[in-house]
């Protein structure tokens, strides 16, 4: 993965930017020293690192505009960071960039139930966001696996989406409003605590634009109350077709259930190893969750188990209780630390018509069998996000190099099928490369131009999103 | 100009010398006056895919809505967002087309519980202000590759591009429908009563106050054993004493609320405000409690007032905006008919314009 070369100026001017933003800063929130700036040098994609120039953490937002006045006028690169869990390099630095990092602020600002949203600082954790109103029966939707140690700035920089999104929708769904730090230091507000924005939906795009628009400092956020109650059932099948068919009879049907999840054999092998929760043996294993009284789970599970019925199922699990259920998700949620267990691996997350399902899938198969890496497939299949799972061996030379040639075709065959490369994860650097499969270059270019317009100069979080040669005339003629 | 095909669009962009008037079935005439040669897109028909067990479907811009409406009708499904049909309010006629009702991001009461248009829309292509054809999202449900242009374009009234296809995601048609539903009820009580039944685990999806009679209702739909449970439910709670409407006559009922049958057949001008929920009965108080319909549990005011009014001063206490949706012609000359925005997001939706539409030619002034 290429970078840019950094900018020999802005190094040699390094205690100069410190300097300046140690001005607007108090002390503890400047991070130059070299030791300690390596504590920023990747995201959750670690094959990737560089220290950055320096990193601050900043409380407020006027801190924050501070800041990217500074960074604004010494045309130094500003790479916004959440909590770092990024897994496409969303958040990686490059040695000429200062990163911002809004980890300090995590305040709830504002609570309210009767208009059903909440306002809080962007550096707050996903989950202590549904955490601040979950006494009160309240939750926020959008729940990403990274849920305990992700923010909400992060969520917000990649539209991050869930487990759950298939009733609730992904962030995009559950953001009302923005207050918004230009990279000239302005500060806009966007929408708020009534449903939609005047105008142009501003919103719309700044959400998902991987910090490369503005930097989010705080946010309204639609909470829900949460539902009565909540049930799994287990499937298993013996084909990857027949379990691809009962997702889609069960989407056909009328039922929403809140998740559908699949795991292929490769997967439910490991996590049987790693967390053994008693799954059966099979090709495919479905869990579907519905949602609402007891009486109403009862019915829509009914309806799910006859459709399930049809398709010769060679395992149906009911759970009967909370320990039942949480049985039912424990090889799902162990997923990733069970191949994890097993080798080192690279998580995609193209998105795939549900009806592509079986053909990618056994595609995959042949793939893995081309390459001699295996994989395992775990993923939302109600919405056709999937997170095929590729293992290698970090410390063997050229591993890595042919699991990334083996992603980029898997991405390229979910392209290919009617899909996109990143469902929930966003592109970062590690799908830059591939943005050419699938736009032509004047839907990326007006893509381009919208950054035109909100950073004219090119400093946020630069290098990222779009392919290095097609950005490269904007980046450079901004140096 | 009536294009049969997106390669004919941008040709009649880029040879275009003025103004052009984008135009789906006309029916939404909304916005300041635009003069230039009309470009419709009812030539661009067709539903292009559809795939009912993956809730997606695929249409050219120019479909006709009932054509949609009926293609879903016959799978079971239907469009989640509820979109109004202005035709009776505003007087006009004509086939609402898929393209302008995403260009309009129409969404009725529905969009409290599944979202606006806007979060139905998977992918748009369009033909930009400079003749180029552009894509942006796709038809699958989760797609964070690249800016979102989609939400963009939803709602840009065709000031960014024309839009040449569609693709949205789709809702199934549940068992059953019932409205609970109050009468003589203050706004303040209503909307009381509205936030209560929104904040509870039963699964609202409509929440309307209509100020003639006092009226309230609130929308569940699902499993026809659901359905039963959640009114027992709400009637001990939130909904105490209200009374239940079911199948057909709650339909009907929400049709009149979404498309406003309660302020159609005046002359004066109709505003329509999105505000905080809460902040509607002051809203209204202002206005001197005009006949207004109330969707979204509060937050979307439709109201009939005077033209004499200041109507944006009385709202620009409260967190939110107004627009004209039906006045005269010299209003519509005279009064912005979209919210004005603040100097900064102003600047930006202007610079974005200029990229999108770099001559200007694109329903130029129609969002002010």
């Amino acid at each position: 993965m290429q970078m840019p070369d950094p900018d020999r100026a802005i190094l040699a001017r390094k205690d100069r930017i410190v300097a300046r933003l140690h001005q607007v800063l108090p002390a503890h929130a400047v991070i130059s020293d070299e030791a300690e700036t390596r504590a920023y040098e990747c995201d959750a994609l670690t094959a990737y690192r560089c220290p950055p120039l320096a990193a601050v953490l900043p409380t407020t937002t006027q801190e924050v505009s501070d800041v990217l006045k500074v960074c604004h006028d010494e045309g130094v690169p500003v790479v916004p960071r959440g909590a770092g869990t990024s897994l496409a390099g969303g958040a990686m630095p490059t040695a000429d960039s200062v990163i911002l990092g809004v980890a300090r602020m995590n305040d709830v600002l504002e609570t309210d139930y009767d208009n059903r949203f909440i306002r809080v600082q962007t550096g707050r954790t996903n989950l202590s966001v549904s955490g601040a109103v979950e006494e009160d029966g309240f939750f926020y939707a959008p729940d990403p696996s990274s849920q305990l140690a992700c923010a909400i700035a992060g969520n917000i920089a990649m539209n991050s989406g869930g487990a759950h999104c298939l009733k609730y929708g992904v962030t995009t769904n559950n953001l009302m409003g923005v207050t918004m730090v230009m990279m000239d230091g302005e500060v806009v507000e966007i929408g708020g605590a009534h449903l939609d924005a005047a105008g142009l939906d501003l919103l719309g795009v700044i959400c998902g634009s991987e910090g490369q628009l503005g930097v989010v400092t705080e946010a309204t956020l639609r909470i829900l109350h949460k539902p009565e109650g909540a049930r799994p059932v287990l499937m298993g099948f013996d084909s990857n077709e027949v379990a691809g068919q009962c997702v889609s009879d069960i989407i056909k049907s009328g039922i929403l259930p809140v998740a559908i999840e699949f795991m292929d054999r490769p997967c439910i092998r490991a996590t049987e190893a790693f967390a053994g929760a008693g799954y059966p043996d099979c090709e495919a294993l479905l869990i579907v969750e519905v949602e609402g009284s007891d009486a109403e789970i009862d019915a829509q599970l009914e309806r799910i188990l006859a459709i399930a019925r049809r398709h010769n199922p060679v395992e149906l699990r009911e759970s009967t209780s909370a320990e039942e259920s949480a049985r039912i998700w424990l090889g799902r949620k162990s997923a990733f630390g069970a191949m994890g267990q097993i080798n080192d691996y690279m998580c995609l997350d193209g998105t795939i018509p549900v009806s592509q399902l079986p053909h990618v899938l056994r595609r995959i198969g042949e793939l893995s069998k081309e390459y001699g890496l295996d994989v395992g497939n775990v993923f939302h299949a109600g919405d056709g996000n999937m997170h095929p799972l590729i293992l290698f061996d970090a410390n063997k030379p050229g591993d890595l190099e042919k699991c990334e040639a083996f992603g980029a075709d898997i991405l390229r065959l979910c392209v290919e099928v009617g899909g996109c490369l990143t469902g929930e994860h966003g592109v970062g650097i590690e799908k830059r490369d591939l943005m050419v499969d699938q736009y032509e270059p004047d839907d990326l270019e007006i893509q381009m131009a919208i950054k035109d317009v909100f950073d004219p100069k090119w400093l946020l979080n630069p290098a990222k999103v779009f392919p290095l040669d097609a950005s490269a005339t904007r980046r450079i003629a901004a140096e | 100009m009536t294009p049969e095909h997106e390669t004919e669009v941008a040709d009649m962009i880029v040879g275009a010398t003025g103004a052009l008037r984008i135009q789906g079935g006309g029916t939404r005439d909304i916005g300041a006056l635009v003069e230039g040669d009309v470009l419709r897109t009812s030539g661009l028909s067709g539903v292009t895919l559809y795939e009912p067990g993956a809730l997606t479907l695929v249409a050219q811009a120019g479909t006709p809505l009932q054509d949609v409406a009926a293609t879903l009708a016959a799978e079971g499904q239907r469009l989640a967002f509820e979109p109004m049909d202005h035709r009776a309010l505003l007087g006009t006629s004509g086939n609402s087309t898929i393209g302008g009702v995403v260009a309009a991001n129409v969404s009725g009461p529905r969009r409290i519980q599944v979202g606006a248009c806007r979060d139905s829309l998977l992918g748009v292509r369009f033909v930009d202000g400079a003749g180029r054809v552009l894509k942006n999202g796709g038809r699958v449900m989760k797609n964070v590759t690249g800016y979102d242009l989609v939400k963009l374009m939803a709602g840009s009234w065709g000031t960014l591009g024309v839009m040449t296809e569609v693709s949205l995601k789709v809702q199934a048609v549940p068992e059953t429908e019932a409205t609970l539903v109050a009468e003589g009820l203050t706004a303040e009580r209503a909307v009381g009563a509205l936030s209560a039944a929104l904040g509870s685990p039963f699964d609202v999806s409509g929440a309307a106050f209509v100020s003639e009679d006092g009226k309230a209702f609130v929308r569940l739909e699902g499993l026809d054993s659901s359905v039963r449970y959640r009114a027992t439910q709400l009637q001990s709670g939130a909904c105490q004493g209200w009374s239940v409407v079911e199948g057909d006559k709650s339909a009907a009922l929400w049709r009149d609320v979404r498309d406003l049958t309660a302020l159609t057949g005046g002359d004066s001008t109709i505003w329509r405000l999105s505000v905080k929920p809460t902040d509607a009965p002051a809203v209204l108080q202002k206005l001197g409690n005009p006949n207004a319909v109330c969707d979204w549990g509060g937050g979307l005011i439709w109201v009939d007032v005077p033209d004499e009014l200041d109507l944006r001063a009385a709202v620009l206490e409260v967190s939110g905006h107004a627009t004209m949706v039906k006045a005269s012609e010299a209003m519509r000359k005279h009064v912005p008919v979209f919210h004005p925005e603040p100097a900064p997001l102003a600047a930006l939706s202007r610079d974005l314009r200029a990229k999108f539409d770099p001559r200007g030619i694109l329903n130029p002034g129609l969002m002010g």
